[in-house]
């Protein structure tokens, strides 16, 4: 189902001044280092007038601005960690692509950990219960087991 | 003619009715009479719904714009194939399809369940016909294709261009295939429950539905994925889009119900949880229905000022879900446990498929659905894209992964690890040695590239190993064991050939993912870059008339290192008139598995163009991978045992001698 997706981004762009495409060669930092992180932040950055895509992939204005920005942040000697913080300072935490830690996000990153491991946690008990199960005969067993076979054995 | 289609969708919805009910009663109060109703009534319900369907398709061929649809989403100068392609796509003409491949579900049940004990067979209709008749009214009631307009317009307002493509014509059908494929299983699960009965032969039954939905999900996603690929223009395959998490929840369900299936048909074993997995998946199904076309992902606002659509599909999804799972509590109790087994086993290792899948399933449903929940709870906004899902969903996968070659190689009840792994030596070590080749030799290659490549590997050798052991190549003589790979059951070729699928899309992915080099540049023409040890040289811009658009051509030609063109990249930028909208279109050239792609972007001041080129490394095999894997499925569907139709006493008894074979 790309289809919603592709309708949404062809309001994007058609809502944007001018067609570009992500990332231009003007905005490409000198440095390759530099350069390198700021793709890896970019990447982790919404495009805040897009449908669920970061200012790396985005055509839209407002991605570019905020491309720019990252860059500026990290060419004046901030820190990854710096450059996000002020972004969020700035955008909110929907700028994030990946939420942060925290307890409000609490459920949507322990998900993954608590299904597992309740998964495995059942699948041990009822693995020792399985085999503990065909156990012995209880006494009323034992007796009809009994008759059973004393029945079988009378001879005729 | 357009009435003509009204009328046979409201006699449609009349017999999902009658199929509905009739066929109920009969198996409750045991009437064979009304029981029997249900094949004709299916039958004729498809066709009904393939009449409605036809009267659509029409409208849109001959441009008919008194219809409202046609108007809104065709052109008469578009191109015959988008005309009829466009049909499914809008949401009314999209619905009208989802219920047309429902109702053919119906008919092919009925068809081929000839077989079938008559209360499952009349109960697995009677739901089919309870799904059908909600979604019908839901088209009546909100969406109703055939709306006329008046005066009717000269001219329509066109197709988004973005979607005037092949992948229309084929993405969404087979998706939706897929989708509603899983309705049959969820039937039979709620047929099993209302009789309380369930047995290694309904795992048989049910096993083809699920192989065939499964099959085309498979298509449907890597068509979707390819698509957006070359049609959006930078070269991603996968956005972890809500929107494509939607169909690979189904997907990622259905994979892990395929196995547990097996399970149940050959041990009696895992019945309960296959019921369960037979309900979720086929709610999955639903929930991605619910999320595309409630609109409810564009914003919780968007869905809360338009919500008819949106609440009756709500209504839909929890009457099924909540339904279903409500009489799963009530009767799964009622269903006999079945084989047991000690933890390292087939039936363990499919077991441990089920359990990681599962949790990828919650893991992509929290991630799709929390930023809604939160919004709707304390009106936090929080996004949750690609960063969270490579960080959760990845370090899921690489477990199941590494596991996959050791399932087929062990025995049922209890098996030997030790001896499995020593049968997958030879894998391990050819993984081994490409991951210290990719580590030493390929420029760029990170550690984690190379454990990467060398896990997709790892799949593809254990894969072909498992099929070498069976045919008992190394241990017999050639002859004797070609004879024997001849004779294999083509259901070991589909688990080898799928399992070989899933590891070809792992190396494509993680190949790309990792390796894949960019360039942005800005070209004037008779420029030179070189990528990947090619030359691209920009030759200029040419203009081009297309049907119902114009375009700017730029020419790429592409050198190898001696300076020999070998052809001609031609990536352009599109406009289209009717909709006042531009679109871009890569140029992409296949070099082996591998593909270089171009993709224009705006003329800059002083005569050059900004060109993005990416080398894309081995990026065919996501896709080859997934057609694999559908090869896989196809042919396990057609392995005797579970060939549709076949007679229910023999297709037992091949099934008990594969069974002591193994």
């Amino acid at each position: 189902m790309a289809l919603l997706r592709t309708l949404l981004m062809v309001l994007a762009i058609a809502f944007s001044a001018t067609v570009t495409r992500a990332v231009l060669p003007d905005e490409v930092l000198e440095d390759p280092v530099l350069e390198s992180r700021a793709r890896a932040l970019s990447a982790e950055l919404r495009c805040l007038v897009c449908q669920n895509q970061s200012i790396d992939d985005s055509n839209a204005e407002l991605a570019r601005d905020l491309r720019i920005l990252v860059r500026e942040r990290l060419v004046a000697g901030d820190t990854n960690e710096e450059v996000m913080a002020f972004i969020v300072s700035r955008y909110g935490e929907f700028v994030l692509l990946k939420p942060k830690f925290s307890i409000q996000n609490l459920a949507l990153w322990g998900t993954p950990l608590v299904v597992i491991l309740a998964g495995a946690g059942f699948l041990l008990l009822r693995g020792r219960g399985a085999r503990t199960q065909p156990g012995r005969l209880s006494a009323d067993e034992e007796e009809r087991l009994g008759e059973i076979l004393r029945e079988r054995d009378r001879p005729n | 003619m357009v009435e003509t289609g009204h009328f046979a969708l409201v006699l449609a919805f009349a017999l999902s009715l009658v199929q509905f009910v009739l066929p109920l009663v009969g198996s409750r109060t045991g009437d064979a009479r009304l029981m029997a109703t249900a094949g004709p009534v299916a039958a004729t319900g498809f066709a009904m719904t393939a009449i409605s369907f036809a009267a659509l398709t029409a409208a849109y061929v001959l441009s008919d714009f008194s219809v409202l649809n046609v108007f809104e989403n065709s052109h008469s100068q578009k191109p015959l194939l988008y005309k009829f392609s466009g049909t499914w796509g809008n949401h009314e003409g999209s619905m009208l399809l989802w219920v047309l491949i429902l109702t053919f579900f119906g008919a092919l049940v009925a068809a081929f369940g000839r077989n079938l004990p008559a209360t499952l067979r009349a109960n697995v209709l009677s739901i089919q016909g309870l799904i059908g008749s909600a979604f019908f009214l839901f088209i009546l009631a909100t969406s109703n294709p055939f709306a006329r307009l008046n005066p009717a317009p000269i001219e329509g307002q066109d197709l988004n261009p973005v979607l005037q493509d092949v992948g229309l014509a084929i993405h969404p059908p087979l998706l939706y295939l897929g989708y509603v494929g899983f309705s049959v299983c969820f039937s039979f699960a709620v047929a099993a429950l209302i009789e309380g009965r369930i047995d290694a032969a309904w795992a048989r039954w049910v096993r083809p539905w699920t192989l065939a939905a499964w099959v085309f999900l498979t298509g449907g996603i890597a068509m979707g994925s390819f698509w957006a690929y070359y049609e959006l223009g930078w070269g991603g395959f996968w956005f972890w889009d809500p929107v494509e998490n939607a169909s690979f929840m189904p997907w990622l369900a259905g994979t892990a119900l395929l196995h547990s299936a097996i399970v149940m048909e050959k041990r009696s074993a895992l019945k309960i949880w296959t019921i369960l997995l037979a309900i979720l998946t086929f709610s999955l199904s639903l929930l991605g229905t619910f999320l595309v076309r409630s609109g409810v992902l564009t914003s919780v606002h968007a869905f809360a000022t338009d919500p008819a659509r949106g609440v009756f599909i709500l209504a839909i999804l929890t009457l099924f879900i909540g339904g279903a799972l409500a009489l799963f509590a009530w009767r799964a109790q009622s269903l006999a446990p079945g084989g047991i087994f000690h933890p390292i086993s087939r039936e363990g290792a499919l077991v441990l498929n089920n359990l990681f899948l599962s949790t990828a399933v919650a893991t992509v449903l929290v991630g799709t659905l929390y930023p809604l929940a939160l919004e709707a709870v304390t009106g936090e906004k929080i996004s949750v894209g690609a960063p969270f899902f490579d960080l959760t969903f990845g370090p899921l996968m690489v477990p199941l992964l590494i596991a996959v070659p050791f399932g087929p190689l062990l025995a049922w009840k209890r098996a030997d690890l030790w001896a499995a792994s020593q049968r997958l030596a030879l894998a391990a070590g050819g993984a081994l040695v490409v991951i210290l080749f990719v580590a030493l030799f390929i420029d760029r290659a990170s550690v984690f590239a190379a454990l990467g490549i060398g896990l997709a590997v790892w799949l593809i050798l254990g894969a072909l190993t498992d099929l070498a052991l069976k045919s008992g190549i190394g241990s017999v003589s050639t002859s004797v064991a070609l004879r024997r790979f001849a004779g294999l059951p083509r259901s070991a070729y589909g688990t080898s050939l799928a399992h070989l699928g899933l590891g070809l899309t792992t190396l494509g992915i993680v190949s790309v993912t990792t390796l894949q080099t960019e360039h942005i540049l800005t070209m004037k023409p008779g420029d030179t870059v070189e990528v990947a040890g090619y030359q691209l040289r920009f030759d200029g811009l040419q203009p081009f008339q297309g049907q119902n658009f114009t375009e700017d051509r730029g020419l790429f030609p592409l050198l190898d290192s001696d300076g020999d063109v070998l052809t001609t990249i031609m990536s352009a930028k599109r406009f289209y008139p009717a909709r006042q909208m531009p679109t871009t279109e890569a140029g992409i050239s296949t070099r082996g598995l591998s593909q270089m792609y171009v993709s224009l972007g705006d003329p800059v001041d002083g005569g050059g163009i900004v060109v993005r080129i990416w080398w894309k490394p081995f990026v065919t095999l996501i896709w080859l991978g997934a057609v694999v894997m559908m090869g896989g499925g196809i042919l396990s569907l057609l392995d005797r045992r579970l060939r549709v139709g076949a007679p229910a006493r023999r297709a037992r008894k091949t099934g008990e001698a594969t069974g002591a074979a193994h």
